[in-house]
């Protein structure tokens, strides 16, 4: 590994300060990623600020009634809680979807969403990559590219956010609480992962600086009618292809409302409001989940090895909806889920 | 700054000189242990390198394998993924402080009466993996312990042994 020196924050604040003083600085938490990165040498900080001993591991009521989940719990806790299990069932297959179990005991909630992407390229120092170095090209376009993205690309990058935790919480509404140099702010889950633009070097919208304290549930009912669909080539720790959190709120047969979120698929968590709406107010029957599901699509790009997520996003969505339609799903049933 | 000699004193002026090494102190198996390590040092390399306990394996050192399981604060996790330094102050065991050879861990015992390894390099990390699995009680059924043991791989494929043995003490009595 590349040589860096290590310090402890003990209060945000300070953490945002030695960030911001220094373009070395890297802040840690579960270390999962990073270190993966450093070994790589594709992440190169001079200098380790461990985010570890911030008071920020609570999982708590929010102000609203929902839940506010600290950015310094690990996954595991996060799944695993009570809270959680019963009122975001969506959250705690989606994060037991994700990684093993030796990971998520180490992975924070906010390290999960800075994670970066999986693109092989990404990762070999010795190909050109627009994310890892701006201006060098990308080696995926034209290149091998099966688990690369089809939807919101750019002639610059068509890498994937692999995070399976982010696409629960981009269903369900979430929202970050972010501290940086100018105090405080609340950021919505949509408006945090970017696409990739022509910087595709930039994974999110927040100033290097500012650090996440906290993740937000609203107090809304996803309960009853979920799914996270998760389709990968081997049944366990693997990265999805393509993973869809779909949640409904049903009267009788209607759908009142609805969720969609997809993984796999783009450089951020895809939800497709749109598709949302043709579902609002229709039967929960197949037909509807297939009209929703080719509005999802209708746009999409494949770029050769990675053709086949499109008819499979397709049908991903039917399945996950007709899953939660029928309310099948149970929290922490990680074992009946879905695979294929 | 150090007055050892570096590479950056050798002619590479593009090299920084590491920083000085630091003091560490980590509760391995009960025992403090002191080292001075550079804090890029992984638990994994401080275990082995370090502290001569080298029944943590290297498997792939990029937290895909598992064979580098150990338990920290009683928890499962990867020892290549997180830093010596940032264990400081936590209770570490290892495959060595799980059972003495005269008296072995009750999933050391089952490992044996399974044959569950061939040969045997995951095997301190299964148990060690299936130790916090236990701990954490989640896994009820084959289906669970199979799901729940995926973060550690068997390059022999003794998966049907391994999850018997484990699946033996889960459903031992409890004294
Ligand atoms: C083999 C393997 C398989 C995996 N499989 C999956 C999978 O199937 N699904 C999945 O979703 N994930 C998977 N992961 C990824 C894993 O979920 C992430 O590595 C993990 O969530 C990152 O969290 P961390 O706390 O370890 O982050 P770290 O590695 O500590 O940090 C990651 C980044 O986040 C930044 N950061 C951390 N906390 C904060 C904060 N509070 N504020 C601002 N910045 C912060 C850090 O500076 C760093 O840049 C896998 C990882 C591995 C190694
Ligand atoms: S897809 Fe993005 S991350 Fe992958 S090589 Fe191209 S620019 Fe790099
Ligand atoms: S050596 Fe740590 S997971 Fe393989
Ligand atoms: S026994 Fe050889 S790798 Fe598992």
């Amino acid at each position: 590994m590349n040589s860096f020196t290590y310090t402890r924050a003990t209060a945000v604040e300070a953490a945002v300060r030695e960030k911001a003083a220094d373009d070395g600085v890297k802040f840690i938490a579960g270390g999962t990623n990073l270190l993966d990165l450093i070994k790589e040498n594709v992440e190169r900080p001079t200098r380790l600020v461990d985010l570890n001993h911030l008071p920020l591991t609570a999982i708590e009521a929010a102000p609203d009634g929902g839940l506010r989940l600290g950015a310094l719990a690990t996954n595991a806790d996060t799944a695993w809680h009570e809270q959680v299990q019963k009122r975001y069932p969506l959250l705690n297959q989606a994060i037991l979807a994700g990684a093993s179990p030796q990971l998520r005991n180490m992975a924070t909630n906010g390290g999960n969403l800075f994670q970066r992407t999986r693109c092989y390229y990404f990762y070999d120092t010795a190909t050109p990559c627009n994310k890892r170095e701006p201006g060098s090209g990308c080696s995926a376009i034209g290149g091998y590219n099966r688990i690369h993205a089809i939807l919101g690309t750019s002639d610059s990058c068509i890498a994937t956010h692999p995070s399976d935790m982010c696409i629960a919480l981009a269903a369900l509404n979430a929202t970050l609480q972010v501290t940086g140099k100018n105090g405080e702010r609340t950021v919505k889950f949509e408006d945090f992962h970017r696409l990739p633009g022509n910087q595709p070097e930039l994974d999110n919208t927040l100033a290097p600086d500012e650090v996440v304290t906290a993740i937000d549930l609203p107090n809304e009912d996803f309960s009853r009618h979920f799914s996270y669909l998760k389709l990968r080539d081997r049944q366990s720790y693997a990265f999805a292809l393509v993973s869809v959190a779909a949640a409904l709120q049903l009267d009788g047969n209607t759908i009142k409302d609805a969720r969609l979120a997809l993984g796999g698929v783009a450089h951020k968590p895809w939800r497709d409001q749109q598709a949302e709406d043709l579902l609002k107010g229709q039967p929960a029957t197949e037909e509807t989940f297939r009209r929703a599901a080719a509005a999802v699509v209708e746009n999409a790009q494949g770029y050769g090895h990675n053709t086949f997520k499109i008819e499979l996003a397709k049908r991903a969505i039917v399945r996950a909806l007709k899953q939660a339609a029928e309310g099948t799903q149970h929290a922490a049933d990680i074992f009946t889920n879905s695979n294929p | 700054m150090s007055t050892t000699t570096t590479q950056a004193s050798l002619g590479h002026p593009a090299i920084a000189p590491p920083p000085a090494l630091g003091t560490v102190t980590l509760k391995i198996n009960g025992v403090e242990r002191q080292l001075e390590i550079a804090p890029w040092t992984t638990l994994l390399d401080a275990l082995r390198e370090y502290l001569d306990l080298t029944g943590t394996k290297k498997g792939c050192d990029h937290g895909q394998c598992g064979a580098c399981t150990v338990l920290v604060d009683g928890k499962r996790i990867n020892s290549c993924l997180t830093l010596a330094v940032m264990k400081e102050g936590a209770d570490i065991t290892t495959i060595e402080g799980l059972g003495t050879e005269t008296n072995l861990h009750p999933l050391q015992q089952a490992f044996v009466d399974h044959d569950a390894f061939q040969c045997g390099y995951c095997t301190p990390g299964q148990i060690c993996s299936a130790v916090g699995m236990l701990t954490e009680g989640k896994a009820k059924t084959t289906a669970e312990i199979r799901e729940m043991m995926s973060g550690n791989l068997c390059r022999c494929g003794a998966y049907t042994n391994i999850v018997s043995a484990i699946e033996e003490v889960l459903n031992q009595p409890k004294a």
